[in-house]
Parts: structure tokens; sequence; C-alpha cells
């Protein structure tokens, strides 16, 4: 009987987180005042626009921003411009790279398409990542102290707890795509 | 017997019931993914002049430039606080001068809407994994 009892007190309570997690999943924007960052006694915080007004409307994710950037971009939910000056080259480069292909964890796509829609070529070559294929070694721990991939994310471009969206390709998946190339 | 048996397990129920809620909370409010994800907080200067540090969000500029205008044509180093920005390379055109100069974007005179922050804020990306990582929340790192 308490057995019974203490079990249906245990499943209630894992009810309460489960619904806790799923409302949690619902994005939300803290108003500037109340971010903790902005000064609520300086004029700033009622004239600036509110993330929630503009952010609300892009299509949402679960982490960083509560936005899907690279979707927004893609499906012309935003329009940011390429250039200030009318002489500046704008390069967009299409080529997946497969990376880690070694590692434990899924192998990585990386996408020059996405990248390059919104960085240009010379902000990661040559002085974070040589060209060439292999040449610079990439580490989870330099990533994790804010360098290579993770002088973005983990700081403005997608988090890194987002683990899977950088692993996404099984080994043999990927071992198939190389054969592939080489054929 | 039977009611003290019953007061002992609506008293397990509420502190369990409670306990829930709590967590519920927590999970809640770590949950809430502030939109101030990415904003840089520049306070290399501004705490000595008197000035309210700088928020610069990110997420307001990315909705109307990509990341290479100006991080490749306009030079900003992917480090908070370490462009050395001032008011006078502002006021030249340089850095966020290059549209903050009440064409692209509000002139320099509205000092206010850039210099926003709580003061003393120290420089630092907000939110930013390595924040949540090594520093203890609510402590950036300092330059």
């Amino acid at each position: 009987m308490r057995r019974g009892l203490s079990g249906f007190l245990a499943a209630l309570g894992l009810l309460a987180l489960m619904a806790a997690g799923a409302f949690g999943q619902v994005p939300s924007w803290k108003p500037l005042a109340q971010d903790d960052l902005h000064d609520p006694a300086g004029p700033a915080v009622n004239l600036l626009q509110q993330p929630a007004a503009a952010l609300s409307v892009l299509p949402p994710d679960g982490a960083g921003n509560m936005v899907r950037w690279v979707k927004a971009l893609e499906e012309g939910h935003i329009q940011p411009r390429t250039a200030l000056r009318q002489q500046t080259k704008v390069q967009v480069y299409d080529k997946d790279v497969l990376l880690n292909l070694k590692g434990g964890m899924p192998v990585v796509r990386f996408p020059h398409k996405a990248h390059t829609e919104w960085l240009d070529c010379s902000n990661c070559h040559d002085h974070l990542f040589k060209k060439q294929a292999g040449a610079t070694k990439i580490s989870m721990f330099r990533i994790l102290s804010g360098e290579q991939c993770g002088l973005c994310h983990g700081a403005v471009s997608f988090p890194l707890t987002e683990c899977s969206r950088c692993h996404s390709v099984s080994h043999a998946q990927a071992r198939k795509e190389l054969e592939g190339q080489s054929r | 017997m039977f009611l003290r048996l019953a007061a002992v397990r609506r008293l397990g129920f509420l502190r369990i019931a409670l306990w829930s809620v709590v967590v519920a909370i927590i999970l809640v409010a770590s949950k809430e993914a502030p939109a101030e994800y990415g904003d840089v907080v520049i306070n290399n200067y501004s705490d000595g002049a008197g000035m309210r540090p700088v928020v610069f969000p990110h997420w307001f500029h990315r909705m109307r430039f990509r990341c290479k205008v100006c991080h490749a044509d306009l030079g900003f180093q992917f480090k908070a606080g370490g462009n050395e920005i001032n008011m006078v390379k502002i006021i030249d055109g340089q850095f966020c001068g290059a549209c903050h100069n009440g064409e692209v974007a509000w002139s320099v005179e509205n000092c206010n809407l850039c210099h926003s922050a709580k003061p003393g804020t120290p420089t630092q990306v907000h939110e930013s994994t390595i924040q949540k990582l090594v520093a203890p929340a609510g402590q950036g790192a300092r330059k």
C-alpha cells in the first residue's frame, strides 16, 4: 500500500518535471529592463527594440537566442545586408566538409554554404583553419575554450550544448559518402 | 492510528508536491533562454569615464547585417573588448561609426542607447557557453 502510494507520488513528480521541461521549451525572452544586463534606470530600456518583439516571429529553436538563424535567413524571414560598400566582393562557397572521421562521436558535417552566407572566407581562413583538409587539428578542448569553432559557437551562433547539430553523420554514412567522392 | 497515518501521508504528499514545484521552477528558470545570448558588454573605458558600459546586441544587428559586414569589412575582431574602440574612432567613421552616423543608423549623440548596461558590468560575451562553464553565474570573464 505504502509502496503503491510512493510510486504514485514519484510518478506525479516525474509528470510535473516533464510538464516543466515541456513548458521550458517554449521560447521566451526577457524584457530588456529585466535581463540583468541593461540598467533599468537608464533611458535605453524604454527606447530599444525588445527581443521578444523581434525574435518571436522567427523560426524557433531550443537554445541560444531561441531562433534558428540559418533557417531564418534561408527562408527569407530576415534579409540582412551583405555589404556596406559597393566594392566589397561577396563570396558564397558551397562545399560540405566531413570532419572528425576517426573520433568516437559521429562525424561532423561542416557546411560551407550556411557559414559563407553569414561570414567571409577571411573570417576563418587561414588564421583559424588552413584551407587544406586535415591540415588544422581541431579539438573539442580548444573549441570549449573559445577557440576555433568555439569563437562563434557558444558566443553568438548556436551554443556548444547542441552536440548533435555538428556531430550529425554516422561513420557508416560518412564512409559511403567519401567512397562515392573518390570513385 | 489511521488518522495519524493519513496525516503523515498528506504531509509526505505535500512535501513531494512542493519539491516537484521547486524543481519545476528551477528547470523553467534555467531553460528560459534570454535573448541576450551573444550580447557583448564593452567596458574598456566606460566606467572610468562615468558612462554606463556599452551593450552590443548581436541578435538585433544580425537581423539587419550579416556577420561579414562588421567582422570582415569593418574589421571587428572576434573578441569582446578586443577592438580598442573609442568615441574618437566612432566619430571618425570607424567601427560602430560606419553605420551610427545618422545615415544608416542613429548618430553618436544618442549616447544612452548604446551606453545602457548596469554600471560596473565587466567586458564579456553574455550567456556564452564559456562564461557558463568557467565563470560562476553572473560573473563574466574579466578583461
